[in-house]
Parts: structure tokens; sequence; C-alpha cells
């Protein structure tokens, strides 16, 4: 991306790969849910989702980093911050 | 000054039969929940398996192989007499010293073979195939037994509730020979070194894996090391009738499947599934997925497939063979 995406622009992004990768319906992404215990999405899908996002918006989420990701907001910042 | 003559080897190699072996007892994922804190359906969404095999005490490694390579002799229609070497792709000897291979190929009964182990932990059978493809066609060897056979029990902490629930015991073969036109292509191979730590022994003698860190690796660097094979063939993704990855976590072979198609592989393009009643088998995967989806009629003699393994070291190695 050219210019650094928006908060809402990197959730919804986030909401698109979350969808694809463990069908889950954008609209159930938002920022306080926890990706394990509300969306149940397990570690694995958790390394595809940051795969994903790693592509999508140019950023760097090691797999110590990506276990801190505890919510969405947590991976929104995440990425706003080291986009 | 001496020159030196060199052996004419064959035009092109390819795989004359194929065998595989599988101990008897059935570990289903019931069982392991009995023991180790797990569900079933805990293990079928994280790897894919309900069921595995587990060798009995006193079934090695290389009573194991000695049963596949036979099959695949019969196979091919040849007696042990027919090969003169041996290759022994597998991590889980019991000790560094002997080989397997040596005793392997005297009990099938080939007299006096160029044997050796080779290890290239899951991808041990890619390499092992690559090299006797070579060996054949540099006139170094007439025909190869290929086996890839791994007693992993042996080396699994049984309390380990990530490792305990994937790894088995098994052996798949291949035998390699001469051909008019090529039916096993190029071999594409590498590693990775640098990233050693992912899979590693625990206290120097369990298997372990940072599950995490080995599911990124070869969810995103694996399918590219297929594409590749396919280049070196000459051929695109849309002629590969079967898929064959290592059958490590079936999340994976799909992940694999996927981007192929993503590049072009047809929807229905077969894609190895084994590891759901075998488990993750290591070396053996490859050719026991081979054999056992020949024996169910999903794969067809002429049949184009690649073949993708990887695994600790890290290592990789791909190639694509015309199905016997």
């Amino acid at each position: 991306m050219s210019e650094k995406p928006s908060d809402a622009e990197i959730l919804k992004g986030l909401a698109d790969i979350v969808e694809e990768v463990a069908g889950v319906a954008t609209d159930d992404v938002t920022t306080e849910k926890s990706f394990v215990d509300d969306l149940d999405i397990d570690s694995l899908s958790m390394v595809e989702i940051a795969v994903q996002a790693e592509d999508k918006f140019g950023v760097k989420i090691p797999d110590d980093e990506l276990a801190n990701l505890k919510t969405v907001g947590d991976a929104v910042n995440y990425i706003a911050k080291n986009v | 000054m001496t020159t030196l003559h060199l052996a004419q080897g064959a035009k092109a190699s390819r795989i004359l039969g194929v065998g595989s072996f599988q101990p008897e007892r059935v570990v289903t994922n019931d069982e392991l929940s009995q023991r180790i804190d797990t569900t079933d359906q805990w293990i079928r969404e994280r790897v894919g398996i309900a069921e595995r095999r587990y060798a009995a005490k006193d079934e090695r490694l290389v009573d194991m192989a000695v049963i596949a390579g036979s099959k695949a002799l019969a196979d091919a229609g040849l007696s042990p007499s027919d090969v003169d070497t041996v290759i022994l792709a597998n991590c889980t000897m019991p000790t560094p010293i002997p080989n397997g291979a040596a005793q392997v190929a005297d009990r099938i009964g080939v007299k006096a073979a160029g044997a050796f182990d080779l290890n290239a932990a899951c991808a041990g059978f890619c390499y092992a195939l690559g090299t006797a493809s070579d060996l054949v066609r540099s006139g170094s060897a007439g025909r190869v037994l290929v086996i890839g056979a791994e007693k992993l029990t042996d080396w699994v902490d049984q309390d380990d509730r990530a490792n305990a629930i994937i790894f088995a015991d098994g052996a798949g073969s291949a035998v390699v020979g001469p051909a008019e036109t090529p039916g096993i292509g190029p071999v594409v191979w590498g590693s990775a070194g640098d990233l050693v730590d992912m899979i590693y022994m625990r206290d120097d003698k369990w298997i372990y894996q940072e599950g995490q860190s080995v599911f990124r690796w070869a969810t995103t660097q694996i399918a590219p090391i297929a594409l590749r094979a396919l280049k070196a063939a000459g051929i695109t993704p849309s002629d590969v009738d079967v898929l064959i990855p290592h059958q490590a976590n079936l999340r994976i072979v799909e992940s694999i499947a996927k981007k192929l198609r993503a590049n072009g592989a047809r929807e229905d393009m077969v894609v190895a599934d084994d590891i759901v009643h075998s488990g993750n088998t290591s070396s053996a995967s490859i050719p026991m997925a081979m054999d056992h989806m020949r024996a169910a009629g999903r794969i067809k003699p002429g049949d184009v497939a690649v073949l993708v393994g990887f695994g600790a070291g890290l290592s990789y190695a791909g190639q694509v063979v015309i199905c016997p």
C-alpha cells in the first residue's frame, strides 16, 4: 500500500482475511473480539491470517508476536504501528 | 594423460513398481485421548488424522523396510537379483551404527548391493528418488530399490500432546530403473539450515517441532518448490493429475493444493490424504500414499504426479513422476 491505511481500513482488510481463512462473517470481526475465545480461531489459522495480513499490509508478523495478538483490536494496532 | 572410462547410463528413468507396509496395530484418536489431554475432534481439526499405525515393540524399522521393498519388487515383476542398489531413506534408526540399508538389501536377497541410508527427514524419499534416478542415468546403478521407512514412535514422547498425536510408523518403496522416455523428472531440492531449530530432538531423545513456525514455513515455502519441479520437468500445473505432498498435516496438504490450483492446477487433481489413516510417517509417507492410492484406484498408470517432501533440517525436495 502506498499510503498508511486507517484503522478502519485495516479492520476491514483483516475481517476479509478472517472470513476467507476461518469462515467467520466479516460483521463478527470487531475490535473487542478474541480470536480464540470469541471467533473460535485456532493457532494454525492464526498463522494463515498472519501470512495473508503480511502480504496485504506489507508488515512482518513473526510467530512470537503473533502470540501477543489476542484480540482483533490487538492485531489492528500492531499492523497500524508496523506498517 | 590417462583418460578414465565412464559408465554409460540409461537415457531416462522411471518408477517400475511401488509397495508399502504398515504395522497391524491401529491407534485411534479416542485411544490417545484416554492417555493424554486431547480429543478426536481436536486432532481431526488441527492435523486431519483419524488413526495411525504403531509398530510392535519388537517390530523394527528394517523389518518394515524389508516388507515394503519386497512388495515394490513384486509389483514391478522383478526379482531381488534384478536390482543392484538399495537406498533406505530414514531418520529413526535406533542407533547410528549399523546403517539399515545393507541389512535390508541382504534380507530381501539383493546380493552385495550398493546400500546406504539417506537422512533428509521427511524430505528423504524425494531426495532418495532423485538420487536413484541419477544413479540409473549415470550408469552407476542398473536398478535401484528406494525405501522410506520410519519407526517414529521410538522417538516420540507419548505424553507430549502436540507431537504424540501426529507421528506413526510404516514403510513405502519404489523400484527405479531405466526407461526410453522420462518417468522421473529432475529433482528440485534445497535446504534452510538457518531454520534448524524449528524441528529438533528435545532432551536429545524426543522429536519436537515448533508447530506454528513449521506450519508457516510449509504453507508458504513448499508450493513454490512443487511449481519449480513442474517447471524443471517442462510441464504446467494443469498437466498434474495427482499431488502427493509429504503427509505432515492435512491442512498443510490442502494449503499446498490450494496454491497449486491458484497457479492453474485442475480442480479434479487428486490430492493425497493418506495422513487421515496413516498419520505422519516422515520419509515413508509419500511412497505409502502412492501405493495406497493406486490400490484404491485413485491413481492410474501414466498419471502425472508431483511429489514434494519437506521437514527437519530444514530440507525439502520435489519432482514430477509418471505413475507406474
